[in-house]
């Protein structure tokens, strides 16, 4: 964990610190108008450590969401991950012990753009640098959730209205999914059967059938789309 | 305080959900077995319709039958996916849909 690496590694995070530091501060400020403080959204940065599951995480505790519950959102929302890591077996195999743990533990989205794209230079040992690069991610994420929980305490202004900022966050990456791929079945799904879920269970119970449900419509289409490229 | 341990156990659930999430397939992965055909398909096809999910469970709450009949969330939604086929700002087009749907849910609705 060479000072060289890091160095390597700083500026291909630039780009992370911008946007951690501020989506962390909106994760900060919305856990502080649930009335958890500044120490809730560190605390929840630094164990939990994914963007999309804390500010649904902020909504499971604000409404006191049952455990079973959670477990079955945090399992759908962050899915993901478990083909991150198929992708980076090969990457991260040579590396051993607290180091290889670390670098499993924080393999955010953001995280994994940047290290599945990164060439370290020559001269630098890729562990390290794939360490740094996650190690420096996660201080930013957690700097942001700390100052944006201080600074909801501050806040001069109301902040009825702060939680849209779950909504445009998905609405966002859904957007941005649409316009990099081409075929579009399988967000229309997840939209339509969540829709239909939702007029037949309500508000309360319709979170698991659709989540049911979009597997199985998915699996019903599998030989359809399995041939398609970008998914 | 029992509120505080409901708290204190959720954010554990789902720590350790999330860090399960990550680590299976190390664990499963890590020596020379393939993983079966569905669970990579489904791993492809999986975070478009997610994410579609996610955008309906923000708006489970919405009322479309009594006032504002949710002009406030479709003004900002348009917003924010206007916002970011313009600029393909991530933090712009949060930012600037959060404001403007801060602004009429205090202000107007």
């Amino acid at each position: 964990m060479t000072k060289q690496a890091l160095k390597a590694a700083f500026p291909g995070t630039l780009p992370v610190l911008a946007g951690y530091v501020v989506l962390g501060m909106g994760f900060g400020i919305l856990l502080q108008s649930k009335g958890y403080s500044f120490l809730w959204a560190g605390i929840m940065s630094l164990t939990i450590y994914a963007g999309s599951m804390q500010y649904v995480a902020v909504d499971l505790l604000s409404s006191g969401a049952a455990l079973l519950s959670a477990v079955l959102m945090t399992l759908v929302i962050n899915a993901r991950h478990l083909f991150y890591g198929l992708s980076m077996l090969e990457k991260y195999r040579g590396v051993r012990g607290a180091k290889k743990f670390y670098l499993i533990f924080s393999l955010t989205d953001e995280t994994y753009s940047l290290v599945c794209a990164a060439r370290p230079p020559r001269d630098v040992d890729p562990a390290a640098f794939y360490f740094w690069t996650s190690l420096l991610n996660q201080c930013y994420w957690v700097a942001g959730s700390i100052l944006g929980g201080l600074l909801g305490q501050v806040l001069p202004f109301d902040t009825t209205g702060v939680d849209f900022a779950m909504t445009a966050l998905f609405v966002v990456i859904f957007t941005d999914q649409w316009l990099t791929r081409k075929n579009h079945v399988p967000a229309l799904v997840g939209i339509g059967v969540s829709v239909l879920c939702l007029l037949l269970f309500g508000p309360d119970r319709f979170i698991i059938p659709a989540m049911v449900g979009i597997a199985a419509a998915l699996m019903f289409l599998r030989r359809r789309l399995e041939g398609v490229e970008d998914l | 305080m029992s509120e505080f341990f409901r708290s204190a156990a959720l954010v554990a659930v789902v720590t350790a959900v999330t860090m399960l999430t990550r680590f299976l397939p190390f664990l499963f992965f890590g020596g020379k077995r393939q993983p079966p055909k569905a669970v990579l398909y489904l791993g492809r096809a999986l975070p478009c319709a997610i994410m579609g999910m996610l955008v309906i469970y923000c708006l489970r709450n919405v009322t479309l039958l009594v006032p504002p009949h949710g002009i406030p969330e479709l003004a900002g939604i348009l917003l924010a996916v206007v916002l970011h086929i313009w600029k393909r700002n991530t933090l712009l087009s949060i930012g600037g849909s959060t404001v403007v749907y801060m602004l009429l849910v205090q202000l107007v609705f």
